[in-house]
Formats: structure tokens, C-alpha cells, sequence
């Protein structure tokens, strides 16, 4: 507590403790009992993606994925082995010689990572290493598109891995395509800003999530770089739990998405809190939590601060446009029950 | 302990036999018999120690290979023909990452069009992917050819592809000696990897790697080939040493030492082959084969030497390289690189043509009399070739070529000799 015995007009009669007064643990953490205190906060973390890598300024992934592989190596006891699926994650870490993980770690394929893993899980049980547990990682592309049979497979025989996603809505790593979990209205390459209806389709895209759900899977939640501590926590909530679990990341990409690296968590939490990322968990197929909105903001909020959707503020079409976005956002709000005071839904 | 079985049989026992831990397995014809057998023996408890994982597809039964391998577990597959394209990526990354792991060929053409017959279309078109392939010629050579697969794997860290054709071999009830535990146990010792997933140990296995390094890394994959010629000689020797009976190698000669006419083949065919041999040598024709057990690495100093003297060579082949002729001529034209004989592609047995000793014994005639062309498609029905094209220029809109070659022809293979 050294540091707060400097100031001299410190107030005689301190005020109770608020946590959660900048709505994250931020302020908490440091006055939290050590047990309860983010996986980050800890001087025993294991920098498991180490410094030094070659990830853009503002990196949702890199960020989403060192909190969530310490959370995942705290709840193991650092018992953990990492699959890879080809991707800005992959690349970005292991320029040969170099390796910026500290933990066993395989890449293989772009669409395998789901059964690599499946493979190093059944060779942990075999040989007896139950204390050795299993995680996947991929973006979008290599999640939802070309590692989904592999995924599936993994999710429907039930295998002991947890699977990572982490979602920057297109093919980053190739220089922006569209993947399937793209959003309506935003522009890549593949989904140029030009014609009649500019950006990807409306009507089109998969939700992931969901299908896990429909595996009747152990354990699926979503979550968001904009909440770190709630990373962690679903992390470690998974690494209880044994069987196929999956949680869906999203993590904003400053060069995809037209943003400024300052603004990535920002972003993030325009995302949720304007109803467009739904932050939730489920077991066994049911959704049990779901995160309230704290502070309901419109699409444009979130939509403007990048320039993969700057097209739908360039005139009247876009306004249209802009309102079926909306559409999506009120949609998940009730389908999850998201706004404060919603408890009735959970 | 010697046994009427079916080749699949026998090949799921010597899996068996040499204590896998992980099994991956999706069906396809005609390898589905070997996992069918592999299964049933963890279920009923025969095969401890094993983790038999049913996957989505052959891309998956590889990738959990490939996990489990990494892992530091032995491991097995099987598949066949598409199911080897399928999963053709994983066949490379499987060799690039160095990973000992043994799956069978159950060899069957490649469609369209769908035939599930045998030939060497499948592994022939994973020649170039890293791993070790090795052709069996009979239901024995296929189960001794598994035990010393894992060895070779294990001690080079590089995957074994063992190819035995699909139903000839796959499906034949044969006799075989099949060797009891001990004795293989005294063959293969546990598997030691060389890599290994381990957190007490952490290790990145699959990186980045540019311009800088690439070259290095394909050269050692290749140097490790070269070093199986010499690995493979030797565990044979070792094989028949400790199980009392050749099997494997390199190449098998088969009366060539003063012949004229050699025939080079892989895989089952050799049977017929040495048949006709002795029925010419018995008339004094100086003709003799060479059976190719190992393809990659490709043998070309000892085909050399096999092959050097003789004023004419046949490659008879199971495969086709559309637009050139044969895969194996290729090898076998660059092992004679510099000698003066003739050389002979014949393409046989495509998609399950039988393959008769009364069309060898016509063929090896004409090539003794060097009346074949440099590319000979055997028994090749040349009227139904000519009218197929003929047809086609009869209208744009002819339709497809298969089916109405199959509609010439009436009954269904009412007439695969």
C-alpha cells in the first residue's frame, strides 16, 4: 500500500471501495483479494505468447489470445498443449527460428486444428497424462469456413479440447476476404464497397456459437477483448470442465477493419454493448449467462469508427443499410435478453 | 502361428502386433476390412493401450494422426484412393513435420470416373509428398511389411506409406504366418520420438519458415530418403533373420542374372508375372522381373544394377501419368540413365483389369521381338476407342464419355479380363 502514503490531502474518511465503477475489473483488481485477481495481474502469469512478435499495433488476437492461453495455463498448472490452425496468429508468432510461445505449441494445417488437437488429446489419455489438457486456436477463417468439418468432428465425439476462436470477421492473415463470419454490410476485398448493394450480403454468415450449442457440447461461450477478466474467467471456467468446449472471441483487427490500433478495445465494447456481440455462456447446449448491457449505444457508435463500413455513411442507401445492422443488434438484444433490468432472461 | 486370413486381417493383426496407440479411422473400399479388424480388438479389450477414434473424414484421420504423433504416440491409419486425396495436405504436412506415422494403402484407382478396383492411381499420385511407400506382393509380405514400417518410421522420423492392392490383396484369404508378440516386440522397441509435445519441455513444432531456411529443411527430407536405401536393406536382412523369411527391400530380381527381357513391376502382379517367366524360361526365353518393393525411396542404384545387362526392359504399371505415359518408367529411365536398351511402358490393370497370363505372355512376346510401342495400353479394346470418338464428332452435345462407353457395352462388367 505504499503507493497511496504520499498524497497529503488525503481524505480522512475514505470512501467504500467501488469496484466495478469503470465498469471493468481495472480499478478492482488491485484491491481484490490475490485468489480472485486476473490471470494478467498475476506475477506468476506465464507470458505464454511472449513479447517480441510481429502482430499490428492493436492486435485483438494477440491480446485475446496471451490473456486467454495464461488463463488457460493458470487453471492447468501450466499442464497445457497448444494446436494452431494456420492464420495471423500462427504467422505472427513463429517466424523460423523464432517462436514467441513458451508452451508446447503445433501448427499444422489451416483447417485441422480442431482434429490435431482431438490427436494430441487422445495421446495424452493413452499414455496417462490426464493433467495435460488440450487447447485449439484459429481466427474465423480457419474456424467457421475451412476448419469446420474438423471442428464438428471435434465437437460431436466429444474430445477433451478446448477450442479458441478468435474473430476478426474476415481472412486477415490473406489481406481481407470475406469469411462466413464477416458481417452484413462490411467491406473486404472479396466484398468490395461498390454497386447497388456495397459490402458483404445481408442474409448471409453463420453462427458458430450456436452450432456448438447444437452439439450439445459441455461448455460454449462467447466472449470479447473488451472484457479481459471475463476472458479469463470463461477460460478458466472451461479448463474445469472436461469434453469439447469452445468459446468465440471477437478481437478487432486494426488493419481489417479500417481502425485505429488506439481504439481496439473501444471498438470491442461498442461491439457488445450496442447488442452486435452477445456476450453469453452455455452448458450442455443451454444458454445459463448472459452479460447485460450496460450502456446501450446505436450500431453507427460502433460502425463509424471503422472504415470498412464508412460506405453506409456516404449517403441515403446507407442509412438503409445501417438500420437492417440495427435490426441485428435489437434481435440479439431480445434473444438474449440483454439489457439491464432484463433479469427475467437470466 | 500360421492362419487362413483375409489380407486385411492379417494386416490388422500386425498393427496389432507392433502395440499402436492411436487408431484413426474413416471407412472407405477396399481398406475398411484393416480398421473394421483394429476396432473390434480395442473394443473387445485385445489391444490395450490403444485409442480407436472414429473421425469425419480422411482429412481428420490424418490431422489426429498427426496430433497423436506429435504427441510422442504410435500411431496408425488407413485409407484408399479418394480418400487419399482427401486428405492429401495432411500427406504432406505429415512428412514436412517429420512424423513417424505408418498408414496403410488399401491401392484403388482414382475417379471420376468412380471405380473402386484396384490400382496404383492413389499412392502413385502421393509419390512426392515425403513419405516412405512400400509395395507388398503378397498377404505375407504385407504383414512383415507393416513391423518393419514402424521401425523404419521410428528410426528415421518419417512417415510409411505400406501399399497392397485393394481387393487382390486386401480381400484375398491366404495363408500367413503370423509371428507372436514376442518376437516383434524384440523387432520394434517402444517408440522414442524425436520431437515430442511435452510441457515439461516446450518445444514450437510447425513454424514460419522462409526462403532463408526452406531449402535445408526439403534437402534434409530428402537426405533422409536417401538414408532409408540403406535402412531398408538392412532391417530386411534383420527381419529375416529374427522371423525366418525375406521380406521387403529394396528390389527383388527374379531370374534376371543372364536375361534379355526384364519385367519391372510393383505389388501383386508380380505373381503372375514370375508365372509367365517360367513358363517362357521353360522354352528357353531368357526373360526374368524385378519386383519394386521400395518406390520412395526410389531404388535406382540397385535397379541399375539389376537391369544394366539385359537389351530390354518392360515397366509394367498400374498407373498412368496422363499426357507422358508411365511414373515408374520415369524412375526406371533415369536408373538407366546412359545405357543403351529398350525401354517399355505398359499401362495394365486400370481400375481392376484383370491382368492374365495369356495377355503377359503376348506382350513379353512382342517385346522380345521389339514389336511394342514406347507407351502399350494392355488389352486395351481398341474397337470401343475408335467408335467413342467417332461418336464424339457426330454432335457437339455427345454427353458423357463413361456411361456411354458402358452403354456399348451392355452388361455391366460382364467383361473385366
Amino acid at each position: 500500500m505504499s503507493t497511496h502514503d504520499t498524497p497529503t490531502e488525503r481524505p480522512t474518511q475514505r470512501q467504500p471501495v467501488k469496484f466495478y465503477q469503470t465498469g471493468t475489473f481495472t480499478v478492482g483488481n488491485r484491491l481484490l483479494p490475490e485468489n480472485v485477481r486476473s490471470v494478467q495481474a498475476d506475477m506468476r502469469r506465464t507470458n505464454s505468447l511472449n513479447s517480441g512478435h510481429r502482430a499490428c499495433q492493436g492486435c485483438g488476437e494477440a491480446l485475446g489470445a496471451r490473456y486467454a492461453i495464461d488463463a488457460a495455463m493458470q487453471a492447468t498448472r501450466n499442464q497445457l498443449i497448444a494446436v494452431n490452425a494456420t492464420g495471423c496468429l500462427e504467422v505472427f508468432s513463429t517466424p523460423y527460428p523464432e517462436t514467441s510461445w513458451q508452451i508446447p505449441w503445433i501448427h499444422s494445417l489451416f483447417g485441422n486444428a480442431a482434429a490435431v488437437a482431438s490427436g494430441v488429446a487422445a495421446a495424452m489419455r493413452v499414455k496417462g497424462h490426464s493433467d495435460v489438457r488440450v487447447v485449439a486456436q484459429g481466427g474465423d477463417g480457419g474456424t467457421t469456413d475451412i476448419g469446420f468439418g474438423c471442428l464438428s468432428g471435434m465437437f460431436e465425439r466429444n474430445d477433451d479440447v478446448l477450442y479458441l476462436c478468435y474473430d476478426n470477421e474476415a481472412y486477415m492473415n490473406t489481406g481481407v476476404q470475406r469469411s462466413s463470419a464477416t458481417p452484413p454490410g462490411a467491406r473486404t476485398a472479396t466484398t468490395p464497397a461498390v454497386g447497388r448493394q456495397p459490402g458483404n450480403e445481408f442474409g448471409t454468415g453463420k453462427n458458430v456459437p450456436a452450432i456448438a450449442m447444437a452439439h450439445r457440447i459441455p461448455y460454449v461461450a462467447t466472449a470479447s477483448v473488451a472484457n479481459l477478466r471475463d476472458l479469463e474467467q470463461k477460460v478458466t471456467t472451461a479448463m474445469a470442465i472436461r469434453g469439447a468446449r469452445y468459446i468465440h472471441i471477437h478481437v478487432p483487427c486494426p488493419l481489417g477493419w479500417g481502425s485505429a490500433p488506439a481504439d481496439t478495445i473501444r471498438i470491442a465494447r461498442l461491439a457488445v454493448e450496442s447488442g452486435l456481440f452477445p456476450l453469453y455462456e452455455a452448458h450442455d447446449g443451454q444458454v445459463t449467462a448472459r452479460t447485460p448491457i450496460r450502456r446501450r449505444v446505436p450500431v453507427d457508435d460502433y460502425l463509424k469508427l471503422q472504415k470498412r463500413f464508412a460506405h453506409l455513411f456516404a449517403n441515403e442507401a446507407g442509412k438503409e443499410r445501417i438500420a437492417l445492422v440495427q435490426a441485428v443488434a435489437d434481435r440479439n438484444i431480445a434473444e438474449f435478453g440483454l439489457l439491464a433490468g432484463d433479469d427475467a432472461h437470466g | 502361428m500360421l492362419k487362413q486370413t483375409e489380407g486385411s486381417r492379417a494386416v490388422a493383426e500386425a498393427i496389432a502386433l507392433c502395440r499402436p496407440e492411436v487408431i484413426c479411422a474413416y471407412p472407405i473400399t477396399p481398406q475398411t476390412h484393416i480398421v473394421e479388424g483394429l476396432g473390434e480388438m480395442v473394443k473387445a479389450g485385445e489391444l490395450a493401450g490403444c485409442e480407436f477414434i472414429n473421425v469425419e473424414s480422411e482429412f481428420a484421420a490424418l490431422s489426429v494422426a498427426i496430433g497423436a504423433s506429435a504427441a510422442g504416440a504410435r500411431t496408425y491409419t488407413a485409407t484408399s484412393s479418394q480418400g487419399l486425396l482427401f486428405m492429401a495436405e495432411a500427406v504432406y504436412n505429415a512428412a514436412g513435420l517429420g512424423l513417424p506415422i505408418v498408414m496403410t494403402i488399401g491401392n484403388r484407382a482414382i475417379g471420376a470416373p468412380i471405380n473402386i478396383w484396384n490400382d496404383h492411381s492413389d499412392s502413385m499420385s502421393m509419390r512426392d509428398a515425403g513419405w516412405i511407400q512400400l509395395f507388398a506382393e503378397t498377404n505375407q509380405e504385407a504383414l512383415d511389411l507393416h513391423i518393419q514400417a514402424f521401425r523404419l518410421a521410428e528410426e528415421l522420423s518419417c512417415p510409411v506409406m505400406v501399399c497392397m492392392d485393394g481387393f487382390i490383396l486386401t480381400h484375398a484369404y491366404d495363408r500367413v504366418d503370423v509371428p507372436a508378440q514376442a518376437e516383434v516386440d524384440a523387432f520394434l522397441p517402444a517408440f522414442e520420438p524425436r520431437q515430442v509435445l511435452d510441457p515439461a519441455e516446450p518445444v514450437t513444432i510447425g513454424a514460419m519458415v522462409g526462403p532463408e531456411a526452406f531449402t535445408e529443411v526439403r534437402y534434409l527430407a530428402h537426405h533422409k530418403q536417401l538414408r532409408a536405401l540403406a535402412l531398408i536393406p538392412h532391417l530386411s536382412s534383420e527381419f529375416a533373420a529374427k522371423f525366418g523369411r525375406a521380406s521387403g527391400g529394396l528390389i527383388r530380381p527374379y531370374r534376371t542374372s543372364d536375361a534379355e527381357t526384364i519385367v519391372v513391376a510393383l505389388g501383386s502382379v508380380i505373381g503372375t508375372v514370375k508365372e509367365v517367366v517360367d513358363d517362357m524360361r521353360g522354352e528357353g526365353v531368357a526373360i526374368g522381373c524385378v519386383s519394386i518393393c521400395s518406390f520412395r525411396p526410389f531404388p535406382l542404384t540397385a535397379l541399375r544394377e539389376a537391369l544394366e545387362h539385359a537389351k530390354r526392359v518392360i515397366v509394367l504399371e498400374k498407373c498412368l501419368a496422363v499426357g507422358l505415359g508411365g511414373i515408374v518408367s520415369d524412375g526406371v529411365r533415369k536408373a538407366l540413365s546412359g545405357v543403351m536398351l529398350k525401354g517399355y511402358t505398359v499401362i495394365a490393370g486400370l481400375g481392376g483389369r484383370a491382368i492374365t497370363r495369356k495377355s503377359l505372355r503376348q506382350l513379353f512376346e512382342d517385346a522380345g521381338a521389339d514389336e511394342l510401342e514406347q507407351v502399350t495400353f494392355l488389352d486395351l479394346n481398341a474397337d470401343i476407342v475408335a467408335s467413342e470418338l467417332e461418336r464424339e464428332t457426330l454432335s457437339r452435345r455427345s454427353g458423357p464419355t463413361a456411361e456411354a462407353i458402358l452403354r456399348r457395352l451392355g452388361t455391366v462388367a460382364s467383361g473385366i479380363g
